[in-house]
């Protein structure tokens, strides 16, 4: 993957816009950060199977849709499989007929990635399908209206994981997406935040190069689900970021790497007190539970520094 | 860009596989009505870092051939996020109306 | 006539026309008794005798899944399944209709669990029925290779653009063993062309597939669909009449035999016709008359054709190889019943229950429901409640 370009400025970012304004994604959202930089980042043809949720619903109610390239959105668990029939149709056109093959990305939720969606996605990776799985992760499904999700973090208060006077938001850990892909044996895999966009355009590039199944994994936030003023989206995001909680990495062929090194982290308390669905870990009779989190923050970073030093 | 008009007025004329059969038409759906502020550019403090037109979520930031910005208010919703992204503060939010 | 003979079992003749008609994409999950035509299918692959990308895919409802998203890139696609693998496709059978795709799917009839049950019934092709997918049965191995040629052929016409399901009874026409004659490679070629398909995912002309409606838009979708899958009607007609050119056999929507001025007719569909057949021959050496009525079109639901048949019967009874737990009646027997509400002249109905789970359904059963029959004629009372045939009545 070395012959990827990779850039060092914004201004290097294409100026096409291949997703249109107009749409009824939240003030503030994450996601549209994300979909315009994948679509200006992946050169050439592209596809794009979404999976039900926020991105699918907000973007395409009849008759109006935002995309400005072929757009696909069959059902909720099955976005990696109908990328899977997409691809493997369209390697057989080009080489039968002389179809233009196009890149095949996927959006999806952590809804439709961690829960719902992982068999389809396991499958597809397995299979090896040339496709870049994009799971936006604003860590509930919150289309339906915030309710936990596999990837709920730890403590987060969630309409079915409520910070209640008996059990204080979600108790289970998130799962780790990032080495679930990798136990495929798939070339690339990455953390993505918006608050670091020369690092997710660099990282979609390389995703885009691989002929085969690439994850990226993108931080989404959400200022309606967690709580936050929208204008404070990208304060959020870096926070995550800074505080190690959201550690931006990639995978590629065998080694690991932190892109963006956190020499001194900041304090979580940072990162919780700016959100509603964390608030409450700042409550004294719940510091067991936000110090259960800073001990995973620290093992997982731990973890992380290892694996990159090995490689 | 430019508008796409994709209208249907009946069940009759309906695309068949109940598909939307032109690219971007939410052009047509302005959603600046949602807006409670708005975000006013002071070009003359604008640096042309382009922060603001990446983090735009509808986007609603247009950039120029030289970099500088301007905002459609067709869509601008208001977040904010332009204006606590950017580095010289040289976009203001106000009250809309 | 055109063609050779060979003996081939009924997964392998639809596996063999698969292969003839030269798809594109195969996407399918094992279950038995289907097993037999992905197995098939997979050996062609690897031998370099059709160029195809067989998926093999960790389900069916990624399977379906799949075949959806191939047939939107504008490929040909095949897919097969059976009872438990139709039952999971079913969230996506909807979709795979209501988007338009061209898939071509045969079922090896089966049983839905409980208890699991691998053996014949029709409950799965029931209980897609009201999905928008076209349906044939086939009643020998015969009609299931060719039934799969036309569906291609049906399903891609751009008159048509649904999906098509083709129904060969599990384990007794998919593992059984019966001459059948196939087309050359050149005539099948020559009958079933390249697709061409109409919006397909293409860069050059974005679309937008699958998006949502509000109240505004969802039912105009569904009457634009519905009135498309009725005007399939004339086309399968059509393909039919060429294929019978082609070959010398000849298809309708549905089959009469030995109605002319029958009292009794009995309707059944898939190979328990045959065996109606063969009964009323053995009835006929007694000087009774049996007339029996087979559906090779099961969806869009062939009514008209129906009634002008059935119109002229005194007593019809509709023999269901399923159940439909708390209906008035199983399905077919509802699919007849209020065909016949609109006809002129209404003969008697009855519902019979025969053959679930693979239960053997013989001469012997048929000349006891003649019995029946007869007696229902004489009393012009039909039961409300369905006949239970082959049951342990203990």
């Amino acid at each position: 993957m070395g012959e990827v370009k990779q850039i060092r400025t914004l201004k290097e970012i294409p100026r096409e816009e291949l997703f249109a304004p107009g749409h009824r994604l939240c003030a503030g959202c994450g996601i549209p950060q994300l979909v315009r930089l994948v679509l200006k980042a992946v050169p050439g043809p592209k596809v794009v199977v979404n999976a039900t949720g926020c991105l699918e619903v907000a973007t395409t109610i009849f008759p109006y849709t935002s995309w400005g390239v072929p757009w696909v959105h069959i059902a909720f668990e099955n976005a990696a499989a109908v990328a899977s029939g997409i691809e493997a149709a369209f390697k057989v056109l080009e080489r039968k007929y002389g179809y233009k093959r196009p890149k095949v990305i996927v959006f999806a939720g952590d809804g439709g990635t961690f829960d719902i969606g992982f068999q389809a996605l396991s499958g597809a990776l397995e299979r090896g399908h040339d496709m870049i799985y994009i799971c936006y992760d604003n860590e509930a499904y919150m289309n339906t209206g915030i309710q936990r999700s596999g990837a709920t973090p730890k403590g987060a208060h969630t309409t079915t994981s409520p910070a209640g006077k008996v059990i204080p938001g979600k108790l289970e850990r998130k799962k780790n997406l990032i080495e679930i892909a990798v136990a495929h044996g798939i070339r690339y895999a990455a953390t993505m935040n918006p608050a670091y966009p020369v690092d997710m355009y660099n990282k979609i590039a390389k995703a885009a190069s691989v002929q085969g199944p690439t994850v990226l994994h993108y931080f989404s936030p959400c200022p309606t689900g967690w709580y936050f003023d929208p204008s404070r989206s990208i304060e959020v995001a870096r926070l995550a970021v800074q505080t190690r909680i959201w550690p931006l990495y990639e995978y590629e062929d065998g080694k690991y790497r932190i892109t963006v090194p956190v020499k001194e982290p900041k304090p979580i308390e940072e990162y919780f007190k700016l959100q509603g669905r964390f608030r409450h870990l700042l409550e004294p009779e719940n510091r067991w539970l936000l110090e259960e989190i800073k001990r995973e923050v620290e093992e997982n970073w731990n973890r992380l520094l290892r694996l990159a030093q090995q490689s | 860009m430019s508008e796409a008009a994709f209208a249907p007025r009946s069940w009759r004329d309906l695309p068949l596989g109940n598909v939307i059969p032109l690219p971007m038409t939410s052009l047509s759906y302005k959603t600046g009505n949602w807006r409670a502020l708005r975000p006013v550019l002071h070009k003359e403090k604008c640096i042309k870092c382009l922060l603001c037109w990446v983090h735009c979520p509808e986007p609603a930031i247009h950039r120029h051939e030289d970099d500088s910005v301007s905002i459609n208010y067709d869509f601008c919703k208001g977040c904010g996020i332009c204006a606590n992204v950017c580095p010289v503060h040289a976009i203001e939010m106000v009250m809309e109306g | 006539m055109r063609g050779r003979v060979v003996g081939l079992n009924g997964d392998r003749a639809v596996a063999y026309a698969v292969k003839q008609a030269k798809v594109d994409v195969i996407s399918a999950y094992p279950i038995t008794p289907q097993t037999i035509i992905v197995e098939a299918l997979a050996e062609y692959v690897n031998n370099g005798e059709l160029d195809a990308a067989f998926i093999p895919v960790e389900s069916e409802h990624t399977a379906l899944s799949a075949a959806v998203g191939a047939s939107l890139a504008g490929a040909r696609v095949f897919t097969a399944t059976s009872s438990q693998g139709l039952a999971l496709m079913w969230e996506i059978l909807w979709i795979a209709a209501g988007l338009r795709t061209t898939i071509v799917m045969a079922i090896g009839n089966r049983a839905l669990s409980p208890n699991i049950n691998i053996h014949c019934s029709h409950d799965d092709a029931y209980a897609a029925r009201e999905t928008g997918w076209l349906q044939f049965f086939a009643e020998n191995v015969q009609e299931a290779y060719d039934l799969t040629l036309m569906a291609f052929r049906i399903s891609e016409d751009h008159r048509v653009l649904f999906p098509s399901i083709v129904n060969l009874d599990g384990f007794i026409l998919t593992h059984s063993v019966e001459r059948l004659s196939v087309l050359e490679d050149s005539d099948v070629d020559a009958f079933l062309p390249k697709k061409e398909p109409v919006n397909r995912i293409d860069p050059d002309r974005p679309m937008t597939y699958g998006a949502l409606d509000l109240f505004d838009w969802y039912m105009e979708h569904k009457r634009a669909q519905f009135e498309a899958l009725e005007s399939t009607r004339p086309v399968i007609r059509e393909v039919f009449e060429e294929y019978g050119e082609l070959t010398g056999r000849k298809y309708t929507p549905v089959k009469a035999y030995n109605v002319d001025g029958a009292d009794i007719v009995f309707v059944a569909l898939g190979t328990a016709a045959g065996t109606l057949r063969h009964a009323a021959r053995e009835l006929a050496e007694q000087g009774k008359k049996l007339g029996v009525v087979s559906l090779t079109q099961y969806r869009p639901f062939p009514a008209e054709e129906l009634r002008k048949i059935l119109s002229e019967a005194a007593v019809v009874a509709v023999l269901d190889r399923s159940i439909s737990f708390g209906s008035p009646a199983p399905q077919l027997f509802m699919d007849i019943a209020t065909s016949m509400y609109y006809a002129k002249r209404r003969p008697l109905l009855f519902s019979v229950i025969y053959g679930l789970g693979g239960r053997d359904f013989t001469p012997q059963h048929v000349f006891e429901l003649y019995k029946r029959a007869e007696e229902i004629l004489r009393t012009g009372e039909p039961p409300a409640t369905s006949i239970w045939v082959g049951l342990r009545e203990g």
